[in-house]
């Protein structure tokens, strides 16, 4: 079954990494929330997250979920962009030797997956090392 | 008249050599290098497609230029290797740099021309008033059957323009286009790979019409080659657009900044606009610049520009062309091109 209108829900997140900023405590949720999880806000304002940060840990996928299986082995981690905001990521072009905490990377556009040849292609972020 | 406001350019990091595909092939590299005046070809990865190098392209644009992307009435990208038959890139794109949803999207196809006419039609619309800001890629992933001469050359990469009112970075001062039905180069649908004439590709094709537009955009703007401090012509090789400007009367020194080729490839619709990236991140200010693409079936978009005060302080603010092209680059050898060119048939 085609997973269109989830993958269409979260275009804004995906495509443009649009955070909700709580206008009580200035708190950033990415992917957005209802309520701030910090103060219990309930207003928020759109913003754009930071495109850099730095690695804050990381791994790497020897044995991936079936739809991430051609792209094996590949790393994942987790970075704190230049605002604040935590998110979890696959990193591209990049030597897992390079692998380090404290890493710059910066985000970038890429095919996540796909739904088969028949099916859509989803695009989203991927962190890549800032050289 | 209308200019370029912002320019970007995209660039994978692989690299595949001639040597590597040749071996593979049983063919002889140095007389493919030589007579192809090409040593390597970018690759891309597997999650990278048209639409990401697009994406990537258009937000060094975006950073030179600042402007706020919802004033960009056009998104209009030209490729032969768009990732959907039926299902546009330019909305994917538009929506990923914010410019939705009130703007005009549409894929162009005219072989490696695709990106040019993009500019053309953005520079028209923009002079008629009709749109503020018009965003003009050109961009390919480009295929080329295995073994096939194109195999040593079809590369990735993208460019991007955003063409807007008043001088910008680089204003136009002259366009042309010359177009004829010639067979040199086509892909059916279904098909895979594209298929070619041959050496007819040469000059009643590629020749014919590079030299007839840039004939008559000479004419046109009453000027002579030595006028011009820049000249780009599509590259679908080395040697072709060596060759084609020294028959016009440019000279090497006036080519080679915008000569990408020999360690590029031929990134199709992204081939010509991508070298006139390169030759504006070292133009100077009221330097002209001659440019000219080719797109098989067949067909030559031409055009003069003028490089302004702006565009010096306005390029420092995204990465060059050639640091993308020369630098962090990773060699791949022939089975991880395959794999990640998609041309492995695996089971179901």
């Amino acid at each position: 079954m085609s997973t269109s209108a989830r993958y269409w829900r979260e275009i804004p997140q995906r495509y443009r990494y649009e955070g909700a900023k709580c206008k009580s405590c200035g708190k950033i949720s990415f992917p957005p929330r209802v309520v701030c999880k910090s103060c219990g806000g309930r207003e928020f304002e759109k913003v754009e997250l930071a495109k850099q940060g730095k690695l804050l840990t990381h791994t790497v996928i020897r044995v991936g979920p079936s739809q991430f299986a051609d792209q094996t082995p590949y790393a994942v981690g987790v970075a704190e962009l230049d605002d604040g905001v935590r998110m979890t990521a696959m990193i591209a072009d990049v030597d897992f030797e390079e692998l380090k905490v404290g890493m710059p990377v910066k985000l970038e556009f890429r095919k996540v997956r796909d739904e088969g040849e028949a099916g859509i292609i989803c695009y989203g972020y991927k962190f890549v090392p800032v050289r | 008249m209308a200019g370029i406001i912002g320019y970007g350019a995209y660039v994978p990091r692989n690299r595949i050599k001639v040597e590597e595909i040749a071996k593979v092939w049983g063919a002889d590299a140095p007389s493919y290098k030589k007579g192809l005046m090409l040593r390597e070809k970018s690759v891309p990865s597997p999650d990278q497609d048209v639409i990401t190098m697009s994406v990537e392209a258009t937000r060094h644009a975006l950073t030179r230029c600042g402007i706020d992307p919802q004033k960009i009435g056009a998104v209009y990208i030209g490729s032969e290797s768009h990732p959907y038959a039926v299902k546009p890139s330019g909305t994917v794109v538009a929506e990923a740099i914010g410019a939705t949803p009130d703007c005009h999207c549409v894929d162009f196809e005219f072989a490696c021309k695709a990106g040019s006419e993009a500019m053309f039609v953005c520079m028209g619309l923009v002079d008629a008033g009709a749109i503020e800001y018009g965003l003009a890629i050109g961009a390919d992933t480009s295929q080329g059957a295995p073994g096939d001469a194109l195999e040593y050359s079809a590369a990735a990469g993208a460019a991007a323009y955003i063409i807007g009112p008043g001088d910008g970075v680089a204003k136009m001062l002259a366009t042309h286009s010359f177009m004829t039905d010639t067979p040199d180069f086509w892909r059916r649908e279904y098909m895979h790979y594209p298929r070619h004439a041959g050496r007819f590709t040469g000059e009643p094709a590629y020749f014919k019409h590079v030299t007839g537009c840039a004939k008559a955009m000479l004419e046109k703007t009453n000027s002579k080659p030595s006028d011009y401090a820049y000249a780009v012509f599509h590259q679908p090789n080395g040697k072709f657009p060596m060759r084609v400007g020294q028959q016009l009367g440019f000279t090497k020194e006036q080519i080679e900044p915008g000569w990408l080729a020999p360690t590029l490839g031929n990134t199709y619709s992204g081939s010509s606009p991508m070298g006139l990236t390169a030759t504006l991140d070292i133009a100077e200010p009221g330097d002209k610049i001659f440019m000219v693409s080719y797109g098989s079936g067949a067909g030559s978009d031409g055009f003069v520009f003028e490089a302004t005060d702006e565009l010096p302080k306005m390029r420092v603010k995204a990465p060059f062309t050639r640091t993308l092209l020369d630098e962090h680059k990773v060699y791949i050898d022939y089975g991880t091109y395959t794999k990640y060119r998609g041309k492995i048939r695996k089971g179901e």
